[in-house]
C-alpha cells in the first residue's frame, strides 16, 4: 500500500510541476496586466511542437529546445503587441474573449504549420525507470521537477533582486505610480508576456517525452494551470507553484482512491470550491474595490 | 436612412443573399455519379478522417481515369464534420437534400454515424459507415452498412488468443472516449462466453497524460494475468509507456484502434511484445503470396504511400473498402438507382478488401468474420503475425 | 417614426421575416440550417441579456443547453415520460439548478465569474460523458420525437414553425424584460454595481434572475434540439460550444437582442459557407473573435452600421 501511495505521490508531483509552470505563466501576466491569458496553454503546445519540428529538421536536442522556447516567446510577444495592447482599457470580459479567440487562432495555426497527429520527443536522459521505495519514477520526471525548481528560484531572484524584475513587480502593484517612477510600463507588459510564454514552452518541452504532444495539448493543460493559479491565489507566484503541486497531487490521489473516471473534474470542482469559499486562494491578497 | 432602418434591411437581405451565394453549385458534368461523404478530417478524430478523405480522393481519381463506373465519372462531395455529431448530421442532410448524392460513404466516428442514421433511413439512401461500434449494424438497419470490424469482434479475437495462452483473469483499462467505452462494454458482455474473468476495470480521461495511478492499482490486483486496453488516440500510447515504466510484467493487449506503425513509433520500445487484433493491411508485405488479401492490401498500400508520402492506415483502408463495395454494387446492379444499389451491397459475396473478405447478407451488414482480424505482436519494433 | 421602436417594429419585422423565409427555401437542408440558426438564436438572446445588458459573463452556458437536451432525452427515453412533459420538467429542473448555482457564482466578478461558469460548464459536460448508463456516453443517445396533442412533430418543415414561434416568443420576452423595471435595474447594474446597490436595487436578485432566465432559454433550446434531431451527443455541452455561443453574442452586438440573433445567424452559417476553407476554419473563427473585440467591442454589426450611417452623413 505504501508503495502505491508513493507512486501516486510521485506522478502527482510530476504533473503538478507542469501545472505549476503554467500557473506561474498566468500569474506573471495577470500581475502585469490584469489579463487572464486563456492562450497560456497554447504556449505549452508551441514549446513541444516546435521542438518536434526542429528535431525533424535534424537539429540536436540541445539546440532545438532553446529555439523552440524562443519561438514561443515570440508568439507571446506578438500576442501582447497585436491582441492585448490595442485593447488596453477594455473590460475584463472583452479581454477574456480576446485571449480565448487568440488561443483558437493559435491552435488553428498549429494545425496548418504542423499537423494533427501525435508526436513524441525523446527523453532527456533515457527511459530507465528509477526505483524509489517500491514505486518507479521516470528520469524525465526528475528533469521536470528539477528544472521547475531551478526556474522558480531564478524567478524569485529575478523579481526580488534585479531592477527589471522589481519594475515588473512595481507595475503589478500600481501601474500609474510605476509609470511616474519612470518605468516603461509598455515594455514591462511586453516582457511579461514573453516571459510567461517562455515558461509555458519550457513546461511543454519538459513534459512532451512523458505525455506526447500535439496541436491541442494546450487546452486542458491551460485550464488546469489556470485552476492551479486560482487555487494558489491569482497574482501570487508562490501561490501558483503551491497551487500547481497541490492540484497535481489531488488529481493523482483522487484518481487513485476515488474515481479515475472523474479525474478531470477534480480540477474544476476545486476551482468552484475555491471561488465560492476562498476567492483569493491560498496566498492571494484580499482585494478591496475602490468605490 | 437611419441606422436602425439600414440594419433592418440588412437583416432581411443578409440571410437570403448569403445562402444563395454559398450554394451556387459548381458546374459539373450532369451525368456524374455523386458519392457523398462526411468525415472527421479535422478535430479530435482527425487521424480517422484524414486518411479516409485522402483514400476516397485517390481512388475516385483512379476509377475515373480507368473510365468511371457504368460509363459515368464519379464525383466526390465531401464535408468535414470536425468530429462533431451535430455537424455530421447537418452535412448528411446537405448531401441528401442539397447535393442529391447517390450514395454516402462516411461517418468516421460512431457518434457521427448514428446521428446520420435516421436521415438515411428516412431518405432511403445507401450509407456505408466507416465507424467501429457494433451498434451501427445491430440491430440491422435497411440502408446502413459498415466496413470496419466491430469492437465486439476485437474483444472476441483478443479473448480467443488469451484462451490459447491460458490467460483467464484480465484487467481492463480504458478511456472515456466513445470508441473506448463501446469496446469496453462489448468486452464485458462477451467475456463470460470465453471464460474470461474481468478482475479490474480502470478508466482514464481522454486527455490524460499519466496512467501510472490506474496501472499501479491493476498491478496490485490479486491474480491478474493479462491487461487489455480498449483504447484509441493518445491514451493507449501512454498506457503502454507507463506499463513499461512500472515494470508490469504481464501480457498487454491493445485494440485495433491503435493498429498502426505510429503506435510503435510513439511508444518506443515499450511496445515490444504488445499484441492486438488488426486488419491484414498492417502486415501487407509479410503475408504469404497464397493469402487472398495480399494483392489488395499491397496494391492499396503502394498506391496510398506513393501518392501521399505518409504511412498507410487501417482507417484509410476502411474507406477504400467502402468505396469499392459501393462501386462494385453499382456495377452489379447495372444502375445507380438507390434501391437497386442497396440490394446489391447487401448481396456482396466474396469481396476481398483491406479489412478482410466480405460476405454480406440481410442480417449481416458488415460481412466480416473473426478470420478478417489477424492477431499481431510487436517483435523487434515491427508488427508481426502471431503464429 | 414613433411606432417603429425596437419592441414593436423590430419584432414585427422578425415575425415577417420568419413567415416569409419559407418562400425562399429550396430544400429541407435550408430548413435545417434555419432551424439551427433559430435554436442558437434562442440561447444567444438569453445569453445576451446576461452578458450585454447585465454585464456579466458565462463561459459555461452550453452546459445548460446540454442539460436541457439530455434531461428531456433521458426522461422521455428511459422513463417513458411524454416528450412535451419531459421538456417542461427539464426546464423547471434546470431553472432550479441555475438558481441554486447562480447565487454563489454571481457574487463573483470579472474573471473569477468567468472561471466559475467555465468550471460549472465543464463539470456538467464531464458528468454527461461519464454517466453513460443514463446518457449513452460519448457516442450519444437516441431521442424520441416530440408529440403535441397526439400528433408527432417531425420533419424539418414542421419544426421550422415550432422553432420560429419559440424564437419570436423569446424575442418578445427579452424585449419586454429590457423595458421593464427589472431591465432598467440590469442596465444600472451594468453601469456600476455599487451605484446600483446604493440606489436601492437588489443587485443579487437582478443578476440571479437574469442568469436563471438565460439558463431557461438555453435549456428550452436544448430540449427542442434533442427532439428535433432525434440523436444527441455530449459535444453540445462542451466548453467549445460555450465559447461559440459567447462569440455569437459578442459578434452580433452586445446589448442588442436583434444583434444576438444576427450573431447566431452569422456564426451558424459560417461553417456551412466555409466548407471549402475547412482547413482555415479555426484560424478564421479565432481571428474573427480577436478582431471583433479589439476594434468593435460593442459588437461587429452595430459598429459596422454606425460606420455606414456616418458615411452617409
Amino acid at each position: 500500500m505504501n508503495a502505491q501511495l508513493t507512486q501516486f505521490l510521485l506522478s502527482g508531483l510530476t504533473i503538478g510541476a507542469i501545472y505549476a509552470l503554467v500557473a506561474l505563466g498566468f500569474a506573471i501576466i495577470y500581475n502585469a496586466s490584469h489579463v487572464i491569458n486563456f492562450a497560456q496553454g497554447e504556449f505549452v503546445m508551441i514549446g513541444g511542437m516546435a521542438t518536434v519540428s526542429l528535431l525533424q529538421f535534424g537539429l540536436p536536442l540541445l539546440l532545438a529546445i532553446p529555439l523552440a522556447v524562443l519561438a514561443a516567446v515570440a508568439a507571446g510577444m506578438a500576442l501582447e503587441r497585436f491582441a492585448i495592447e490595442p485593447a488596453r482599457g477594455a473590460s475584463s470580459v472583452t479581454l477574456i474573449i480576446i485571449t480565448i479567440g487568440a488561443s483558437i487562432l493559435l491552435r488553428g495555426l498549429a494545425t496548418l504549420v504542423w499537423d494533427k497527429k501525435l508526436h513524441t520527443v525523446p527523453s532527456f536522459s533515457g527511459d530507465t525507470p528509477i526505483q524509489i521505495g517500491g514505486a518507479t519514477l521516470l528520469p524525465q520526471s526528475l528533469w521536470v521537477m528539477g528544472i521547475t525548481l531551478v526556474i522558480v528560484l531564478l524567478l524569485g531572484w529575478f523579481f526580488g533582486r534585479t531592477l527589471i524584475g522589481k519594475a515588473v513587480l512595481a507595475t503589478s502593484h500600481n501601474p500609474v505610480a510605476a509609470q511616474l517612477c519612470g518605468i516603461n510600463v509598455r515594455f514591462v507588459l511586453f516582457l511579461s508576456f514573453g516571459l510567461s510564454a517562455g515558461l509555458g514552452a519550457v513546461a511543454g518541452i519538459l513534459i512532451a517525452p512523458i505525455t506526447l504532444t500535439s496541436w491541442d495539448v494546450g487546452v486542458m493543460l491551460g485550464l488546469k494551470g489556470f485552476a492551479a493559479a486560482i487555487l494558489g491565489g491569482l497574482g501570487s507566484g508562490v501561490g501558483a507553484v503551491v497551487g500547481g503541486l497541490v492540484l497535481g497531487i489531488a488529481e493523482s490521489m483522487g484518481a487513485g482512491y476515488l474515481s479515475s473516471a472523474y479525474k478531470d473534474a477534480i480540477a474544476f470542482v476545486i476551482i468552484l470550491a475555491v471561488l465560492f469559499f476562498m476567492p483569493s486562494g491560498l496566498f492571494g491578497k484580499k482585494s478591496a474595490d475602490r468605490v | 436612412m437611419t441606422t436602425s432602418q439600414v440594419s433592418k434591411s440588412f437583416k432581411k437581405l443578409l440571410p437570403i443573399s448569403a445562402l444563395v451565394a454559398a450554394f451556387a453549385a459548381p458546374a459539373w458534368a450532369q451525368d456524374a455519379i455523386k458519392i457523398g461523404a462526411f468525415l472527421s478530417v479535422s478535430g479530435p478524430a482527425a487521424f480517422l478522417g484524414d486518411p479516409e478523405q485522402k483514400t476516397l480522393e485517390l481512388y475516385i481519381e483512379k476509377i475515373n481515369a480507368a473510365g468511371g463506373v457504368l460509363g459515368r465519372k464519379l464525383q466526390l462531395i465531401s464535408y468535414d464534420d470536425s468530429g462533431d455529431a451535430e455537424k455530421a448530421r447537418t452535412f448528411a442532410k446537405r448531401l441528401i437534400e442539397q447535393d442529391k448524392v447517390d450514395v454516402i460513404v462516411g461517418g468516421s466516428t460512431t457518434g457521427a454515424t448514428m446521428a446520420a442514421v435516421p436521415l438515411v433511413e428516412a431518405a432511403q439512401v445507401p450509407f456505408v459507415s466507416l465507424a467501429g461500434a457494433v451498434v451501427i449494424i445491430e440491430p440491422v438497419k435497411k440502408w446502413v452498412f459498415k466496413t470496419p470490424h466491430t469492437d465486439r469482434m476485437a474483444c472476441e479475437k483478443v479473448f480467443t488468443d488469451m484462451n490459447e495462452r491460458k490467460l483467464s483473469k484480465v484487467a481492463l483499462i480504458s478511456g472515456t472516449g466513445g470508441f473506448d467505452k463501446s469496446m469496453r462494454a462489448e468486452c464485458l458482455k462477451v467475456a463470460p462466453t470465453y471464460k474470461i474473468q474481468v478482475v479490474a476495470d480502470e478508466t482514464y480521461g481522454a486527455g490524460d497524460t499519466d496512467m501510472t495511478v490506474q496501472l499501479t492499482k491493476i498491478k496490485n490486483t490479486a491474480g491478474v494475468q493479462a491487461v487489455l486496453n480498449p483504447g484509441f488516440g493518445q491514451g493507449p500510447t501512454i498506457v503502454t509507456k507507463n506499463f513499461k515504466q512500472l515494470a508490469v510484467n504481464l501480457p498487454l493487449y491493445q485494440s485495433h484502434g491503435v493498429a498502426s506503425k505510429e503506435f510503435i513509433k510513439l511508444s518506443g520500445d515499450a511496445s515490444e511484445g504488445v499484441r492486438l487484433p488488426a486488419a491484414a493491411l498492417l502486415i501487407a508485405e509479410q503475408l504469404p503470396d497464397s493469402d487472398p488479401q495480399k494483392k489488395v492490401v499491397v496494391g492499396y498500400k503502394q498506391a496510398f504511400e506513393s501518392k501521399y508520402k505518409q504511412e498507410v492506415s487501417t482507417f484509410g483502408g476502411h474507406a477504400y473498402d467502402g468505396l469499392m463495395l459501393v462501386v462494385e454494387a453499382m456495377r452489379r446492379a447495372g444502375s445507380t438507382d438507390k434501391a437497386k444499389v442497396r440490394d446489391a451491397i447487401e448481396t456482396t459475396k466474396g469481396y476481398v478488401g483491406t479489412g478482410g473478405v466480405v460476405n454480406m447478407s440481410a442480417t449481416d451488414h458488415m460481412g466480416l468474420d473473426l478470420s478478417a482480424f489477424r492477431m499481431l505482436e510487436v517483435k523487434k519494433g515491427v508488427w508481426s503475425p502471431v503464429k | 417614426m414613433k411606432w417603429m421602436t425596437p419592441r414593436t417594429g423590430g419584432l414585427a419585422l422578425l415575425a415577417a421575416l420568419v413567415l416569409l423565409l419559407p418562400l425562399g427555401m429550396v430544400n429541407n437542408y435550408w430548413y435545417e440550417v434555419a432551424i439551427q440558426v433559430g435554436l442558437n438564436a434562442i440561447v444567444c438572446i438569453g445569453l445576451n441579456l446576461l452578458i450585454g445588458y447585465a454585464g456579466q459573463i458565462s463561459l459555461g452556458h452550453a452546459g445548460f443547453f446540454g442539460l436541457g437536451a439530455y434531461g428531456s432525452a433521458i426522461l422521455s427515453t428511459r422513463y417513458g415520460v411524454p416528450p412535451a412533459l419531459a421538456i417542461v420538467c427539464t426546464t423547471v429542473a434546470v431553472a432550479f439548478l441555475a438558481l441554486l448555482v447562480g447565487r454563489p457564482i454571481l457574487r463573483l466578478k470579472g474573471h473569477y465569474l468567468a472561471m466559475a461558469t467555465l468550471g460549472m460548464g465543464i463539470i456538467i459536460s464531464i458528468v454527461i460523458v461519464t454517466e453513460d448508463k443514463f446518457t449513452g456516453g460519448p457516442d450519444g443517445m437516441s431521442v424520441p420525437a416530440l408529440t403535441l396533442f397526439g400528433l408527432e412533430v417531425a420533419g424539418e418543415r414542421v419544426w421550422y414553425w415550432v422553432v420560429a414561434a419559440a424564437l419570436v416568443i423569446t424575442t418578445a420576452l427579452a424585449l419586454n424584460l429590457i423595458e421593464s423595471p427589472m431591465g432598467r435595474a440590469l442596465r444600472a447594474l451594468n453601469g456600476s454595481e455599487v451605484g446600483a446597490r446604493v440606489s436601492g436595487i437588489d443587485a443579487t436578485r437582478a443578476k440571479v434572475g437574469v442568469f436563471v432566465l438565460s439558463a431557461v432559454f438555453a435549456s428550452i433550446a436544448g430540449s427542442l434540439m434533442a427532439h428535433y434531431s432525434g440523436f444527441i451527443t455530449p459535444g453540445k455541452a462542451s466548453f467549445f460550444h460555450s465559447i461559440e455561443l459567447v462569440a455569437m453574442v459578442v459578434f452580433g452586438g452586445m446589448s442588442s437582442t436583434f444583434g444576438a440573433i444576427i450573431g447566431a445567424m452569422a456564426l451558424t452559417l459560417l461553417p456551412q459557407l466555409l466548407t471549402v476553407l475547412k482547413e482555415y476554419e479555426m484560424v478564421v473563427f479565432g481571428g474573427v473573435m480577436v478582431v471583433t473585440m479589439i476594434f468593435f467591442p460593442r459588437g461587429f454589426l452595430p459598429s459596422l452600421m454606425l460606420l455606414l450611417a456616418r458615411k452617409r452623413k
